[in-house]
């Protein structure tokens, strides 16, 4: 008898068979009512099949591929943490970058993930709904991956026990905070530029870079296997990006203004929220990678411009802060960790001023502003600390309104003069720290005046807890917003000197480590 | 409309005077960069300009080592980036303040630590 034996399918046939293949036309519902989210933001889309998915994942493909991955990843971070992997970084102040990863960044992989399942629904081709399904997937196993891998820490340091609580709560959160809000409140179209360009495939480098690098160099096996086991869909996600404003900028020639816009916006909020990765590379990890101005001039100067080049056949220019951003390569990091010290009592983990050895380092590095600009702050507020006279500022900052950062940026060509921007809406005065926040605002001010403010929060009485009475004579303002922070006071904050973190760390290392 | 929504999006604003104790005020000091970012502070309208330099200013600067050398009568003051001359002696109000006005004073000859504008 002969058998008849099934042709296997080849992987064309499979991912149609299994993604577009399932797609349908509605027959008794309008595509408008489907998808009611298509029209309003002015983009023109004339042909959905013209998308080309570049990875033609499938879902199994994707479940066993993901899950082999996994294995190995919780595999290492057993190791890890049964070898009290955590005594084996080089001290005890890189333990805040994760603290900060934590509270600021892992929250947005779960806004990711949930952007992402959103905008699947919204989007009127099978091809971008399945791959932005499988981005959702991705984002989702990040945040997890990631919380499993830093939860070991929490067992033995400070700062790491109210994350969620305080990402939506803390003042400096509230900047990666409100730049993924504003994304995942746009249309689908704004969002995909957002999130799968201007970031995943501009900025993303620049995050992952200092972090996974930062782990490895600085002994953390725990850190470094979620950013490798992330890698392979940081790659997906990009080309994804890149495929979709390729996709917007030939359906229609109608959508190069808007998109150029987005590019605009977008390229500036991410940028902005950059600048916390920018002082966590100069100043955070005891042993680095490299500078945030060497790595600038690699992953945006150099792989920026290349894209740039490239998109502009499509009559895409380099977006409006480019210019400026590429200037304050030499001030962000050196600014912005003189934020955190500052208010160092009102953030959930350490800061500290650079060693006499890490400013030759940071000297060398920057070489024509270190020392001129900000080698006499740090080298102050070092003497004042050994003196007993630790500067911590009391009063609070007056805050941009788009990306809500504190307003410490200085003029592009002036280090020595801060940047004010201001706008008049509907007679009230909103303000700004540069071009960039202020041309947001102007497009769509109904959107910023919204803004939640943590430091006009506070002064509106929104931020302390319900057993707080401001009536009562010892009432500390300031005090109730760290208890509404669920902050525990001398042990999450502070300077790193005289922490509980650096004297345990050095006391279980002294016990690892000799008789 | 301004903003891209698929309805009318209209709400009062977030930060409208209404909503604080009394109207905030934005003070810098400029060439002075050891405080990292201008200060926000809500303040009594009827407070007397120079009450506010001897009080809520002394707290927020006085930690300046160059804070106590400020001459008040050489100090020069921008309103929202533009030249402006306070009258010591008036309120707040008087001086025509409004809420989330932007102040800033330079104070000639203090340049900050070792002359970095920290």
């Amino acid at each position: 008898m002969d058998m008849k034996v099934a042709k296997k399918l080849g992987l064309k046939e499979r991912y149609n068979l299994m993604t577009r293949d399932l797609d349908w036309e509605p027959s008794y519902q309008a595509k408008e009512a489907i998808y009611p989210f298509l029209e309003y933001e002015g983009i023109k889309i004339h042909d959905w099949s013209k998308f080309e998915d570049p990875f033609r994942l499938t879902m199994d493909a994707y479940w066993k591929y993901q899950a082999e991955k996994e294995r190995k990843l919780y595999a290492i971070l057993d190791a890890f943490n049964q070898s009290n992997g955590h005594l084996g970084v080089t001290d005890a102040r890189y333990i805040n970058n994760l603290k900060l990863f934590l509270t600021g960044v892992t929250p947005l992989e779960y806004m990711a993930h949930r952007g992402f399942a959103h905008v699947g629904r919204q989007l009127a081709g099978a091809g971008p709904r399945v791959a932005c399904l499988m981005q959702s997937l991705d984002e989702i196993r990040h945040a997890q991956t990631q919380i499993h891998s830093m939860s070991n820490y929490n067992k033995y340091y400070n700062g790491f026990q109210n994350w969620r609580h305080q990402h939506d709560r803390v003042w400096y959160l509230s900047v990666p905070k409100s730049f993924f809000d504003d994304a995942v409140t746009s249309g689908p179209f704004e969002f995909m530029v957002a999130i799968g360009f201007a970031f995943e495939y501009v900025l993303t480098n620049l995050l992952f870079v200092p972090f996974i690098s930062g782990a490895a160099y600085n002994g953390d096996m725990g850190a470094m296997a979620f950013g490798f086991s992330a890698q392979s869909d940081e790659s997906r996600h990009m080309t994804l990006g890149l495929e979709m404003i390729k996709f917007l900028l030939e359906q229609d020639p109608a959508n190069v203004p808007i998109v150029q816009r987005w590019l605009d916006k977008w390229f500036w909020r991410g940028y902005r929220v950059l600048t916390l990765v920018a002082m966590m590379q100069d100043y955070m990890l005891p042993k680095r990678v490299m500078s945030w101005k060497e790595a600038w001039e690699i992953y945006a100067e150099q792989n920026g411009g290349a894209l740039f080049a490239d998109l502009a056949r499509y009559g895409i220019k380099p977006p409006a802060g480019w210019v400026q951003a590429c200037k304050d390569k030499d001030h962000l990091s050196h600014q912005a960790w003189a934020v955190f010290y500052n208010y160092g009592a009102a953030a959930p983990f350490h800061t500290w001023t650079p060693s006499a050895e890490e400013m030759d380092w940071l000297s060398s590095k920057y070489p024509d502003t270190f020392d001129k600009y900000y080698r006499p702050r740090y080298e102050h507020w070092a003497e004042q600390a050994k003196e007993g006279n630790r500067f911590y500022n009391g009063t609070l900052p007056m805050l941009c309104t788009t990306c809500q950062i504190p307003m410490f940026f200085t003029e592009p060509d002036d280090p020595t003069k801060i940047c004010y921007r201001e706008s008049d809406y509907k007679g009230d005065k909103y303000h700004f720290c540069s071009d960039g926040c202020k041309d947001i605002f102007d497009h769509e001010p109904e959107k910023y005046i919204q803004s939640w403010l943590p430091v006009h929060q506070i002064y509106q009485g929104n931020c302390f807890g319900p057993d707080a009475d401001p009536t009562s004579p010892d009432f500390n303002p300031l005090m109730e917003v760290l208890k509404w922070y669920k902050l525990e006071f001398g042990q999450d904050n502070l300077d790193y000197e005289g922490s509980p973190d650096k004297k345990n760390f050095e006391a279980w290392r002294a016990q690892a480590t000799k008789n | 409309m301004a903003v891209a929504a698929v309805k009318t999006y209209e709400f009062s604003p977030k930060d409208s005077q209404d909503k604080f104790p009394a109207p905030l005020l934005y003070i810098g000091w400029e060439d002075h960069l050891l405080f990292c970012a201008p200060f926000c502070v809500p303040l009594p309208p009827p407070m007397i300009f120079g009450d506010m330099l001897k009080g809520p200013l002394a707290g927020m600067f006085g930690y300046h080592p160059e804070f106590a050398k400020v001459d008040w009568d050489k100090a020069e003051w921008f309103k929202s980036g533009k030249p402006w001359k306070p009258d010591y002696t008036k309120s707040l109000a008087d001086n025509g303040l409004k809420h989330k006005d932007v102040i800033r004073f330079r104070t000639p000859g203090l340049t900050g630590i070792k002359g970095s504008c920290s």
